[in-house]
């Protein structure tokens, strides 16, 4: 706590000398040690994943979701803390009908990922708020076809082809750099993204976890949707079948 | 027999655009047509009125009612439709178009006079017509009229409207239907201004009163009614008080 910290850290108003904000630095902190999410685009559409870590034994399978719907053609994957991210996705969800009220037409992708990075972007400028302890993964469909967006804590937001946060992203990443993007369905992109997730697992250290996938695709009619249980079924054990493959290796 | 004199002319009643308006679409684009009469009671305010009203580079609105509020309606949804663009970064579509009037004439209900008709094209959609009558329904139709004057058009277009038709046979077809409509409607009535919109831009045209065809029992255009007694026989009957 030499340089940084000294008494610039406490506050979201206020720049330390060397020009950053350190309580946003901490919140992006809290998305690093969260499960890995990740978020692929597909050329028929979005694929999402997340590994969401299981905190008791006694937890029904399916609770605590960190995969939402926020209208018929989008959702967001939370990591971080998922309490933060459901007030996020109702944020997401109210401008999503409100633009529909408003100009009697879907909310394009783009400007979604544009009002909610506002709105991350918000809570960094007041004394009296905390930034988002969560960062976003935004997938969705409209009719200038499948967009997959990220939003940080700090409130930036960009496009891209695949994006991953979490505990296991810089892995999760160099994978993702390795498929075929444009050539990939999204029913072949659910096993990439299960097999991706499986391979950054640490079985020894980590705790379990549950494997959480949806999709908004041609297949799925461009509605957001959990990916059906037979193709998750199926997901999880091609990549647990690659697991083996590989130790046996 | 009573006639309307100078006594019964309230000239500072609104004004109101005793109106025909029309929009039809066809294979590529929509025509939007309209007369050009504006009165205020029995007095003829403004003969060649411009009815037809730019929202964006590719919307028009077609206004009838009261000329006010139609005119505020469309100056609200140009305001919004612009700052729309510019969020967007692309041009509005005529849905979008269509649902902001709708916004604003359902929520101002009680206090507004006005039916419009929306038409233009966009790149998603092409050519679009949305009719908004009175009390803010929004209805998305292949053609729509609107105003006094389209209650004499009704039948018309049940037999002429076809789907398809090319751009010169649909405008024919509104600057007909403007023209019979001026023709039975007291109060439509001057030029027929009509606006044609498609993938290639925008074109306006202007057909003067005279150059319209005469419908039954129309009368020629005189420089003076004293012509028609003079020519004897068929004119009207001179009037007795």
């Amino acid at each position: 706590m030499s340089s940084i910290g000294t008494g610039y850290d406490l506050s979201v108003t206020t720049f330390s000398p060397d020009g950053r904000v350190f309580q946003i630095e901490y919140a992006t902190k809290a998305v690093d040690n969260s499960g890995t999410v990740i978020g692929i685009k597909c050329k028929d559409g979005v694929v999402m994943g997340v590994e969401k870590l299981i905190a008791s034994k006694m937890m029904l399978p399916g609770s605590n979701r960190r995969i939402h719907s926020v209208h018929r053609h989008s959702g967001m994957a939370v990591a971080g803390l998922a309490a933060d991210g459901r007030q996020i996705v109702a944020r997401t969800k109210s401008e999503a009908t409100n633009y529909e009220n408003v100009y009697g037409d879907q909310i394009p992708i783009k400007e979604l990922a544009e009002r909610v990075a506002s709105y991350v972007h918000l809570c960094t400028l007041y004394w009296w708020l905390r930034p988002f302890g969560c960062g976003i993964i935004l997938g969705g469909y409209d009719r200038d076809g499948p967009q997959l967006y990220m939003v940080e804590p700090s409130g930036v937001s960009y496009r891209y082809f695949g994006a991953a946060i979490g505990k296991g992203r810089q892995a999760a990443k160099t994978e993702i750099e390795k498929l075929k993007l444009s050539e990939l369905t999204c029913r072949q992109g659910v096993i990439e993204v299960a097999k991706i997730i499986y391979g950054i697992h640490d079985e020894a250290k980590d705790k379990d976890f549950e494997l959480e996938m949806s999709w908004v695709c041609d297949e799925s009619n461009r509605l957001h949707q959990k990916v059906p249980d037979e193709l998750l079924e199926e997901a999880k054990a091609a990549a647990r079948a690659a697991l083996e493959e590989m130790d046996a290796d | 027999m009573s006639h309307p004199s100078m006594d019964d002319m309230n000239l500072n009643a609104p004004h109101s655009m005793g109106t025909t308006i029309i929009g039809v679409t066809y294979d590529g684009g929509v025509v939007l047509g309209a007369d050009s009469r504006t009165s205020t009671g029995v007095y003829v305010a403004n003969r060649c009125s411009d009815k037809i009203t730019q929202l964006t580079d590719n919307v028009y609105v077609c206004r009838s009612g009261s000329a006010a509020d139609s005119q505020v309606v469309s100056d609200y949804v140009r305001h919004f439709l612009h700052q729309h663009t510019i969020q967007l970064g692309q041009p509005a579509t005529v849905k979008v178009a269509a649902n902001l009037i709708r916004l604003l004439s359902y929520g101002n209900k009680n206090m507004l006079q006005t039916g419009l008709i929306v038409g233009g094209w966009d790149k998603y959609e092409g050519g679009k017509i949305y009719g908004v009558p009175l009390g803010g329904t929004v209805i998305e139709a292949p053609f729509a009229i609107g105003g006094s004057g389209s209650s004499y058009l009704y039948g018309f277009f049940d037999q002429a409207w076809r789907e398809g038709m090319t751009k010169d046979e649909a405008e024919k077809l509104v600057v007909k239907a403007v023209s019979l409509a001026i023709a039975r409607d007291g109060a439509s009535g001057g030029v027929v201004r009509t606006v044609v919109i498609n993938s290639e831009g925008v074109k306006r045209n202007f057909y003067a009163g005279d150059t319209l065809p005469l419908w039954h029992e129309e009368l020629e255009p005189q420089n003076s009614l004293l012509d028609i007694l003079a020519a004897g026989g068929d004119g009207p009957a001179p009037m007795n008080e």
